[in-house]
């Protein structure tokens, strides 16, 4: 069985987020990178199911050659190979034609995915090589086991979960508590220096979204404090200042 | 223009954000067309007109009353294509957002999702959407003829001014190929608030001590019509289930009112909540990060302070 896990190389999840160039350009200054927290999901339960089932793990993100150190880390958590399609990824349709281009040539039984990007949030990128690619996409996915050829899953849907199944091949965006994320040990770090990373020439596709400029909220202005024992005036408060009651 | 809407239903009811949404397309100025699939109550298709809708279609086909992303998506790209839609517009959510993305695909759409505001269409036509978690915006331009919009919750006032609108029958294709996916069970709180629907949220943390203590969020939540959230350990842990937890790597949520109780306010919570109108956070820390964030707070142990609440809002409403 062959796995393809796409990850995305994303901010520190506690990162402080700021702009440069009158607001066109993300300012990487002290912001340091990491494995987007789904995908690391997604890449730990592939791991999981290489020890189990023996299926070969490939890794692939799309990006410039900084986002490397973030692809050797999945190779040291365990992935066996990876694919760098060298661009940078401006927006999801665009990633995702380069996900599809790059499956097609090699056919993988299951396409692992995170729910969402913690940088762009769109939550597309699985449905739309999906349909790419013609093949089911289920996000977000709390639970995936395989049972000989069909693949059994428990999605979130608002208030629950549902148990959904389909046949590989399969394309799955996943979310915690599918697997507990892996850790990198020595032998794991030393052995990912020399895994085989393939850097390919991204498939030229025509970008429908351009960015503008990015924006900042507005500062929140000082908290007002409530003594404890006067909650009728927060009450008063909600009701005429926020008028949200 | 002319807009399609896809709108959501839970238990036969059109859900608040898809209210939204055909608000939003009525903002747009042009026609507005609804679709809605598989069982949903007459009336509330026809009330779809109060909020901009000058027409409903609805496919009602038994197959689509299980919500199968493909086969959603699949009957929205023929409608788009039967009603001449430029636009599409539905809700960010957990099935809305995977839709938006597979119609995008077949019909060669620009897709945006995440979308906060109405668009800017000084030149040409762009939308903000929320990145970075909700810490940052971005606005984009969606160049392409056909657009796909997601819209998280405020995007647009569901006033609801309009008449009724015209329910017409809408009779789609529907392909085997498109259940491949199929759902062979669902759990599912019935008769609740829907955390991504709710206009206040009362969420609790760590600071709760326990489960047996939600009793009290519970009933503060219910004197407010609201839905409950928690922080991310206190799913881990179980006292919680994991779809009320809030954050980055949980649901977002964008309510009028975020009420947070014992969470601390660490920076992957923030990520879930920042988008609300107004946070009022109750700790008995004064230096919670959370009050940096908060508009109204209450420094003071949550066991006093949340049971006096709920009794003043009982009191306030007479
Ligand atoms: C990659 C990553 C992703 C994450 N994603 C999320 C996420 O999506 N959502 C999320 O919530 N967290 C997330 N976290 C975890 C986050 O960093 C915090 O650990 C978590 O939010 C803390 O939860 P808490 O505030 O409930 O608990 P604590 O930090 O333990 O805070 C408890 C608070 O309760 C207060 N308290 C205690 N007793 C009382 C009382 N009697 N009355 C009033 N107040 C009291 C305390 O003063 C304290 O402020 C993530 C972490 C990582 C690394
Ligand atoms: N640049 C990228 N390279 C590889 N995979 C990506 C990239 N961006 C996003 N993905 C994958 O697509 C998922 C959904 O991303 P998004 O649609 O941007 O929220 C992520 O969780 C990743 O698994």
């Amino acid at each position: 069985m062959k796995i393809l896990v796409c990850i995305s190389h994303v901010p520190d999840t506690t990162s402080r987020i700021a702009f440069t160039d009158n607001n066109t350009k993300f300012d990487t200054k002290g912001v340091q990178f990491i494995i987007g927290p789904y995908d690391d999901y997604a890449l730990a339960r592939a791991i999981e199911l290489k020890e189990s089932t023996g299926a070969t793990v490939t890794v692939l993100n799309v990006g410039l050659a900084e986002t490397e150190p973030t692809i050797r880390k999945a190779l040291a958590i365990g992935a066996d190979d990876a694919i760098r399609v060298n661009a940078e990824p401006v927006d999801s349709f665009f990633v995702a034609a380069q996900i599809a281009a790059q499956a097609k040539a090699e056919s993988y039984d299951l396409i692992l995915m995170g729910r969402e990007s913690i940088d762009y949030n769109s939550g597309v990128v699985h449905a739309l090589v999906g349909t790419m690619l013609n093949i089911p996409a289920v996000s977000p996915v709390m639970k995936l086991d395989l049972d000989g050829n069909t693949v059994k899953m428990v999605r979130e849907i608002e208030g629950g979960t549902e148990q959904v199944e389909a046949a590989m091949p399969l394309i799955a965006g996943c979310q915690e508590p599918i697997a507990e994320w892996k850790i990198p040990n020595m032998r794991g770090i030393m052995s990912a220096r020399t895994k085989p990373l393939k850097v390919v020439p991204p498939v030229a596709v025509e970008s429908g979204v351009k960015l503008q400029r990015f924006e900042l909220p507005p500062p929140k202005g000082a908290v007002k404090l409530i003594p404890p024992d006067k909650v009728e005036e927060l009450v008063h408060l909600l009701k005429t200042e926020a008028k949200v009651l | 223009m002319h807009v399609l809407v896809f709108v959501e239903s839970n238990e036969g009811k059109v859900k608040k954000t898809s209210h939204e949404a055909v608000a939003y397309a009525a903002a747009l100025g042009g026609s507005v067309t609804a679709l809605a699939l598989g069982r949903v109550d007459a009336d509330e298709l026809a009330a779809l007109g109060k909020f901009g809708a000058s027409k409903v279609l609805h496919a009602a086909d038994d197959r689509l009353n299980q919500e199968v992303i493909q086969a959603y998506a699949h009957v929205i790209a023929q409608a788009m294509g039967q009603t001449g839609a430029d636009v599409l517009v539905l809700a960010n959510s957990s099935l809305g957002t995977p839709i938006a993305a597979q119609v995008a695909a077949t019909i060669d759409a620009s897709l945006a999702t995440n979308v906060v505001a109405l668009p800017d269409t000084s030149s040409g036509f762009s939308v903000k959407r929320s990145i970075y978690s909700g810490k940052a915006y971005c606005w984009v331009e969606l160049a392409k003829p056909k657009k796909v919009i997601a819209i998280r919750k405020n995007a647009a006032e569901a006033g609801g001014s309009g008449g009724a609108a015209t329910v017409e029958a809408f009779t789609p294709e529907i392909r085997d190929e498109d259940f491949r996916v199929k759902v062979t069970g669902t759990e599912k709180a019935t008769g609740e608030v829907l955390l991504p629907e709710a206009e206040i949220v009362v969420s609790g943390g760590r600071g709760m001590k326990g489960p047996e203590h939600w009793s009290i969020l519970e009933a503060l939540a219910k004197e407010l019509g609201a839905a409950t959230g928690c922080s991310k350990p206190v799913s881990d842990m179980g006292w919680r289930p994991h779809h009320e937890h809030v954050g980055q790597t949980g649901v977002k949520v964008s309510p009028q009112l975020y009420i947070a109780v014992g969470i601390s306010g660490a920076i992957q919570h923030l990520a879930g909540v920042n988008t609300s109108k107004y946070i009022v956070v109750i700790n008995k820390d004064p230096d919670a990060p959370f009050f940096k964030a908060a508009d109204y707070g209450i420094v003071g142990d949550a066991f006093e302070v949340v049971p006096r609440l709920t009794e003043a809002i009982k009191a306030a409403r007479g």
